[in-house]
């Protein structure tokens, strides 16, 4: 971990985002916040639906057509990504200051185009249309280097069918690193893989974010890879981030009732196949005030009254429920 | 490769002997006696029986196709019953008009339908949308005859911009022969003189042509279009920050036109056909209106030989799309 005093190099205020349905407004994210320190690793966790693509794609300015950022900002270092034109965020944001790894290797590389071709897509270092395209290859050819892929240097003359699904995700990795982003962002790259490929390409992922001084934005629902790879992390329950801090400190006690609940369900951890009895609200409809009060065994009046504050009972360690607002003021 | 395009030849035989079968048969269920015809209005039926011996018809089917395959082996398609000549010369003349006007067209039809379709996918549900689904339906539903006679009214009756038939200006020296079609051959020898004039005159019949081609290929492409925009690669290439221009007109229409390939071969089928009206209408000296007289003179032996060749092209053209088919996606030549 890096001194706290620092600035975070990707900061998320109280973003909303609704998205227009044929039965109306749905907001798929509520108040959601977190901060990317430099050098780090941040994961964010949730289950599927909890608004984890959604604020990765508003981070990317890539959101859905009928979807929209209806308050909060995201600063990327001075600048608010929501302010800035799509073109902007085309040519500086996308694939420049911020590098993404997908989810599925399998379906990400486009099948009838050469790798090469897709990966020198992704260099644009300011003045590349001067850079020959030898140069570019070289430049392509060292990162497939750096990220292990066997027989880098035919890599490029192949297409994407004729690699392996890590192989695939090392590819996107490279092609993340093109450009030279500061900051990685991460859509659970290990889901699609087998489990003895996530542990290589997690150590791969850790190791140059250290070499290359990169931060990194890590997405998944496995609590198992977030105790492996990041150094914080921010819990999300249906568009809500309930909890965030250094993962020891959440692992190990954890405030919010969701986060201790989710633990609980982890196979590693439970003593018995244990679920979150209640199932997760509609975006549409959803609970007044702290979305997760309708699951919650610690329900009280206050919880549907508006969305708890954020406190911080530990320092670094913050948490949006009232159970912890006591305990914060004294 | 070599051996995909090997095994796509190999695949192509039995189709062209099954339509050789096919058409002999047909021709001969036909309620109509070529000996008669041969022997002409007032012929007696000795006479009548005397040419069927003369031309082999009193042989049994299976001889007659037998001999006729023959024949075919040996490019030798017979002498026309009606003129006397050797149908394979008549059709190996009027061959390159037809191939120009068919490829003119399909040129034509791709060139203007692939870029409509990903417009009306890109913009989809949009008011320019709906226009092209308008003009499409409307390209696919009017008849070419009709269409060619309005064109042939307005552009050289009242406005004299373009001539009304035939492939090029009577008394002017054609193009040197090297492919045989007049548009190549003239750039080729680079008389743009005569490329003008051979250009003039297949405005018309080229454009009638490619429309039916013309509006399947837009809509093929506009679902294309529409189903890849939907992939994860694309998602992908937005997130990477590739230009936006770049994800459509290079990466989504790459993908789609795979697709679309396959259907142009087949459409190339149904231009053929078309060809037919559309030459008789321009007067254009093709192996089409070379069939639509053999049909009304009942000389069985060019028909046989014009579905023959047009078989054989539509063969060798859809060899061609599956090969471009294999290039563009390198998974299909592996799978085969």
């Amino acid at each position: 971990m890096k001194g706290k005093n620092q600035a975070p190099v990707l900061e998320i205020r109280d973003l909303s985002v609704s998205v227009g349905t044929d039965e109306g407004e749905a907001r798929i994210l509520d108040n959601a916040g977190l901060a990317l320190m430099p050098g780090s690793i941040h994961g964010v966790v949730g289950e599927s639906g909890c608004g984890k693509s959604t604020l990765i794609r508003a981070i990317l300015g890539i959101l859905p057509k009928r979807g929209r950022a209806t308050a909060g900002s995201i600063m990327l270092g001075e600048r608010n990504l929501l302010d800035l034109p799509a073109d902007a965020l085309q040519q500086d944001v996308r694939g420049r200051a911020i590098g993404f790894i997908p989810q599925d290797p399998f379906q990400a590389l486009n099948p009838v185009f050469r790798v090469g071709t897709q990966l020198l897509e992704n260099i644009r270092t300011p003045g590349d249309r001067k850079a020959t395209r030898d140069a570019k290859k070289t430049h392509v050819i060292s990162l497939l280097k750096a990220v292990q892929l066997p027989d880098a240097e035919h890599a490029l003359d192949r297409y994407p069918h004729q690699f392996s699904g890590g192989q695939r995700q090392r590819l996107l990795i490279a092609a993340a690193l093109a450009a030279a982003p500061g900051i990685i962002l991460a859509d659970e790259p290990t889901t699609a893989l087998d489990v003895t490929t996530q542990l290589q390409i997690l150590k791969l992922l850790r190791g140059l974010a250290i070499e290359r001084g990169l931060s990194m934005l890590f997405v998944t629902h496995d609590f198992g890879v977030v105790a492996q790879l990041c150094d914080t992390v921010t819990v999300m329950y249906a568009g809500q981030t309930v909890e965030s801090g250094p993962v020891a400190q959440v692992l190990k006690a954890p405030f919010h009732p969701y986060t201790q609940m989710l633990l609980a369900c982890h196979p590693e951890r439970a003593e018995e196949l244990a679920g979150i009895p209640g199932a997760v609200p509609s975006p549409l409809r959803p609970p007044m005030g702290c979305r997760f009060n309708p699951r919650c065994p610690h329900a009280r009046p206050a919880c549907s009254a508006g969305q708890p504050p954020r406190v911080t009972p530990n320092p670094g360690h913050a948490v949006r429920c009232v159970l912890h607002l006591d305990e914060a003021a004294a | 490769m070599t051996r995909f395009v090997l095994r796509r030849l190999l695949l192509a035989l039995p189709a062209l002997f099954g339509l050789l079968v096919l058409t002999f048969i047909m021709l001969r269920v036909l309620p109509h006696d070529p000996s008669a015809a041969l022997a002409g209005e007032n012929a007696t039926p000795e006479q009548i029986a005397a040419v069927r011996k003369a031309y082999g018809f009193d042989e049994p089917i299976w001889k007659q196709f037998v001999i006729y395959v023959g024949q075919v082996a040996r490019a030798d398609l017979g002498n026309s019953i009606i003129s006397n000549r050797p149908v394979a010369s008549d059709i190996a003349w009027r061959l390159p008009a037809t191939i120009e006007l068919t490829f003119a067209s399909l040129l034509f039809a791709a060139l203007v339908g692939i870029p409509l379709g990903t417009m009306a996918a890109v913009w989809h549900n949009s008011p320019f949308d709906h226009a092209m689904r308008i003009v499409t339906v409307g390209g696919l539903a009017i008849a070419s005859f009709w269409f060619a006679i309005i064109l042939q009214i307005v552009f050289s009756m009242d406005l004299g911009w373009l001539p009304l038939r035939s492939r090029y200006p009577e008394g002017m020296p054609p193009p040197t022969a090297i492919t045989g079609l007049y548009l190549v051959d003239s750039l080729i020898t680079l008389r743009f003189d005569q490329f003008a004039a051979a250009f003039k005159h297949i405005v018309m019949p080229a454009f009638t042509l490619s429309l039916g081609g013309l509006a399947s290929i837009a809509r093929f492409t506009r679902a294309g279009v529409l189903e890849t925009m939907q992939k994860d690669f694309v998602h992908y290439a937005e997130a990477a920050g590739y230009a936006r221009k770049r994800i459509i007109w290079v990466y989504v229409l790459r993908n789609s036109v795979v697709a679309a390939t396959t259907q142009i071969g087949l459409l190339f089928g149904a231009l053929i056909s078309s060809a037919v009206a559309v030459e008789a209408i321009f007067d254009w000296p093709g192996v089409g209106s070379y069939a639509v007289s053999a049909i009304l003179t009942s000389d069985y032996k060019a028909v046989l030989a014009v579905t023959l060749v047009v078989g054989l092209i539509y063969a060798v053209v859809n060899i061609i799309v599956d090969v471009v088919h294999a290039m563009l996606d390198p998974r299909v030549a592996e799978n085969l």
